[in-house]
């Protein structure tokens, strides 16, 4: 039996890396006795994959894992969800659980793009809008990074699905992102860096997960009593 | 005397941002968090700063209640899982009358920031700053972090030297296993606790509450500390004067008559009543000994020569076994870790090791993923019970300490493990599966020859050659290290070894080895070996040596990134201190050692004819095990040992050649089966 959670990362905890968080799961799991299966061999670790990676210092609404059963579970896989909450550190919270079909792929596989909303410390929203225009009329945004210890450029621009000003808060103007995470997860770090290196971003936050296939798109776990309000209903 | 400390021209920063301005924070009472977050995205792994740890506690703060703000002089990831702080930070948060919040040395990135902000050292626990605690309480466990002693109150925004606070500053407190020798830190630290400091912080609080509630005014801080000074395990340096004759010692003498002479250490007569910590604290990133610890026993009689904490943690106190099995199981549910560490000096000879081993390893409460891991395992008592148990679930790093190459530098050394015990315990380490293991060596002991030293890889070579029984791909990693002399141990009066000599004999291993590919390697930098040597027997004068180094940058020193040996050179030479003098001569039996008025226990006498017998090449037994040899720790101080079995667990000689298979006439206190009264 596999199953997939949606949690949060809220606060000072959002300092924490991808591995910090992983660990806390697999803590997380054995403190609510979840009988999760175990890779064999000398050194056996819980079967608990996770999506992508939440560059360190960002908040998310929208974080997902599968975690694999060694056996079923008594009772529905809902009232997991406080449960496991409570075993988590202040800040990061379950907010959905779900139980997965035999063969779903897995959510690197699945997540095709991601919503991310970023503060822009001292931006009026006019800077903003400048900001945002002048994205997407680049007909190019090149960036160069190390890969393995070579230079490897590519090309942002066609990872942008989407970018508007969302508002303001008292720190500065808002932004909302859509970004493409295939054939790899752009951030919106690096692709407001290309236009500006020396940008100061104030919060970035991680709000959606989007699977669209054929023209549909859903969230990787479908909104029920448990979840967030932000879920979208499936579009499909 | 004491060097006069040179005006702050050399200050490692802007004046401007080294003393926040302290009062108007305390006015605020505010968390610095708002002003610490925003310097995150801006260092090395930002979660060192954020506290936010299981177990962690926000306590409120009252003029009722002295605040400590516990400080490990290291990195998080470092300091973290001390249990020392941790058992303290939960007994003074338990008290009434105090509170306390941890700090650790912020990395030199963040260190930068803060500097430039102007953001002073500050608590994990609620981000305040340090000015709102009266007592900065450092644990201190290792010489090459001094440096970050004095980085860590200069950031406080206190003044380094204890001569030049005021009734303002908070009063700094060291504690640890380097506080046995003092005199180093003496014009840095306003008072040292010697020994356990469970009883000691409670003593300490009620002392330091009257100081508060009295408004510290003007010349209180002198009134308070010789207060302090009258609590049994607390040495207050400024207390006292220093009497030299040309480089030699000839006295360290209380300037009041109330002041005592000889300080003694505090010790804690039974371990059962301190089940401490009982909520550790799991920290959210990565830390070193990242597992659940349960302390299983205090205090140490192998009477290894060379080893301080054997000496100075005495007498053996064992936790009572159901206790030890209480605070496993309850740990792991609470924090959901699946590593436990048993943990103490040497942990097979607690008794009935194998029974708690097997209990943990195959109670159903555990959930059948814990590992198990064993530091300080003695070959004599590890058996291949113990070796099938610990690796049911996962091969935990198995690691073995011989110490020297030869059974002649093992009985110079007293740790008497025979060739066979080596080879009967790596024989069931590989027949259960391993396939490598770790061995720890120390070279540059006493009376060591390069037939001592060439036995590191004869052995390693007969470890390796055991292991291709049982596997083709058996290795064996020895690691080697300079041996550094400490205080109150035998070999106190032993001239350290210079750099080229370690260098020597680590290049004659290295040639011995060249072609041995399955036997790896690894030695400690001889250079950092030296600059331990200048702290660890170091006298009041290497405060001007520890103060110059920090101030030209010298921090975090026992990081190999860090380390720079022509700092702490440059700055002996600037004071006319001689490094030989320090390190590398032998002492005289007459000569006042710079830690005499700190003790230990241990009978000057004693530890003299241990030297005696060391050169000699004369072991002495366990005494917890046979008659009692009269050390003077628990005659001195009327305590006893604190055991389960009259006998060794693993039965047998244990290396001693006696019989020890029968515990009468043994003195010590038996509790009774089955757990306690």
């Amino acid at each position: 039996m596999r199953l997939r959670v949606r949690f949060v990362k809220l606060g000072k905890v959002r300092w924490t890396s991808h591995r910090d968080v992983a660990r806390m799961w697999e803590r997380a799991f054995r403190r609510v006795r979840l009988p999760v299966a175990y890779t064999g061999g000398f050194s056996p670790r819980p079967k608990v994959s996770f999506g992508l990676a939440l560059p360190t210092g960002c908040e998310s609404l929208a974080e997902y894992l599968d975690v694999e059963l060694a056996s079923d579970l008594d009772g529905p896989v809902e009232a997991l969800v406080p449960r496991l909450s409570a075993a988590l550190p202040t800040g990061v919270d379950a907010t959905a659980v779900g139980a997965l079909e035999a063969g779903a792929g897995s959510l690197q596989e699945l997540v095709t793009s991601c919503t991310w909303t970023v503060e822009l410390p001292g931006a009026g929203l006019g800077d903003a809008g400048r900001l945002v225009r002048e994205v997407l009329d680049a007909g190019a945004l090149v960036v160069t990074r190390e890969r393995k210890g070579r230079p490897v450029t590519d090309d942002l621009r066609p990872a942008v699905v989407s970018l508007t000003v969302a508002g303001t808060t008292p720190a500065g103007a808002v932004l909302e992102a859509e970004l493409e995470t295939q054939p790899r997860g752009v951030r919106p770090g690096e692709l407001l860096a290309a236009l500006e290196p020396s940008i100061e971003l104030g919060l970035v936050r991680r709000t959606h997960q989007w699977i669209e296939r054929d023209g549909a798109r859903w969230e990787p776990l479908p909104p029920q009593a448990t979840d967030a309000p932000h879920a979208e209903a499936r579009a499909s | 005397m004491v060097a006069v400390s040179e005006p702050f021209t050399l200050a490692r920063q802007r004046p401007e941002s080294r003393r926040p301005s302290t009062t108007l924070l305390r006015k605020l009472m505010t968390s610095l968090w708002p002003r610490i977050e925003p310097l995150l995205a801006q260092v090395q792994k930002p979660a060192r700063y954020i506290g936010c740890e299981d177990g962690a506690q926000v306590p409120a703060h009252a003029p009722g209640k002295v605040a400590w703000l516990l400080v490990y002089p290291d990195a998080y990831e470092v300091g973290l899982p001390n249990q020392g702080l941790q058992i303290l930070y939960e007994i003074l948060n338990e008290r009434g009358d105090a509170l306390a919040e941890r700090s650790y040395a912020p990395w030199v990135d963040m260190e930068r920031l803060m500097r430039h902000r102007g953001i002073p050292l500050f608590s994990v626990d609620a981000h305040r700053p340090a000015s709102d605690f009266d007592v900065l309480g450092f644990g201190i466990s290792a010489e090459l972090v001094y440096t970050n002693v004095l980085n860590c109150i200069d950031l406080a925004g206190v003044p380094v030297r204890a001569a030049e606070r005021g009734p303002e500053h908070p009063l700094v407190v060291a504690g640890g296993h380097c506080a046995f020798n003092p005199e180093p830190l003496a014009d840095f630290v306003d008072a040292f606790v010697i020994g356990d400091g469970e009883e000691v912080v409670g003593d300490m609080t009620e002392v330091i509450r009257g100081w508060k509630a009295s408004g510290r005014t003007a010349g209180s801080r002198e009134a308070v500390l010789r207060e302090l000074a009258q609590v049994t395990g607390v040495y207050v340096p400024s207390l006292y004067d220093v009497e030299y004759d040309g480089p030699f010692l000839r006295a360290v003498v209380p300037r009041y008559a109330d002041v005592p002479e000889v300080v003694e250490k505090r010790t804690i007569a039974d371990l059962a009543d301190w089940p401490y910590p009982k909520r550790q604290l799991v920290p959210l990133t990565e830390v070193v000994h990242d597992r659940l610890n349960v302390e299983i026993f205090r205090g140490c009689t192998r009477g290894c020569r060379f080893c301080q904490a054997g000496m100075i943690t005495r007498p053996v106190r064992e936790r009572p076994a159901d206790q030890v099995r209480t605070m496993v199981t309850d740990g792991l549910r609470r924090t959901g870790y699946d590593e436990v560490s048993l943990t103490s000096l040497s942990s097979a000879d607690f008794s009935g090791i194998d029974g708690v081993v097997a209990g943990i390893i195959n109670e159903p409460a555990n959930c059948g993923q814990v590992s198990l891991s064993l530091p300080s395992l003695r070959v004599d008592a590890f058996t291949v019970g113990i070796a099938t148990e610990i690796q049911k679930v996962r091969r935990t790093g198995l690691t073995f300490a011989p110490e020297a190459g030869t059974w002649r530098l093992r009985q110079v050394i007293n740790k008497l493990i025979r060739e066979e015990d080596l080879y009967g315990a790596v024989e069931s380490a590989y027949s259960q599966g391993w396939r490598r293991v770790k061995l720890y060596f120390m070279t540059g002991l006493p009376t060591e020859t390069d037939e001592d030293t060439l036995g590191i890889a004869r052995l390693a070579r007969r470890c390796v050659e055991i292991g291709r029984r049982h596997t083709r791909g058996a290795s064996v990693t020895a690691s080697v290290g300079g041996f550094v002399p400490k205080p109150h141990t035998p070999f106190q009066w032993f001239g350290q070894n210079g750099v080229p000599e370690l260098l020597r004999k680590v290049n004659l291993l290295r040639d011995d080895l060249r072609r041995e590919r399955a036997v790896q390697l690894r030695w400690h930098d001889p250079k950092a070996t030296l600059a331990e040597g200048i702290a660890s027997r170091g006298d009041r004068r290497i405060g001007a040596v520890i103060e110059e180094v920090w101030r030209r940058g010298g921090t975090f020193q026992e990081w190999t990134e860090h380390f720079d040996l022509s700092l702490w050179e440059d700055a002996m030479a600037s004071r006319g201190l001689s490094v030989e003098w320090y390190v590398t001569r032998h002492r005289r039996d007459d000569e006042v050692l710079p830690w005499d008025h700190v003790r230990a226990g241990l009978h000057r006498d004693f530890l003299w004819q241990d030297w005696q017998d060391a050169l000699r090449e004369h072991g002495i037994p366990d005494c917890r095990w046979t008659p009692c040899y009269d050390c003077g720790v628990c005659t001195g101080y009327g305590i006893e040992h604190v055991v389960a079995s009259p006998t060794p667990p693993a039965g047998g000689s244990q290396g001693t050649g006696q019989d020890l298979s029968r515990g009468d006439a043994v003195p010590v206190t038996l509790l009774p089966v089955g757990g306690r009264a």
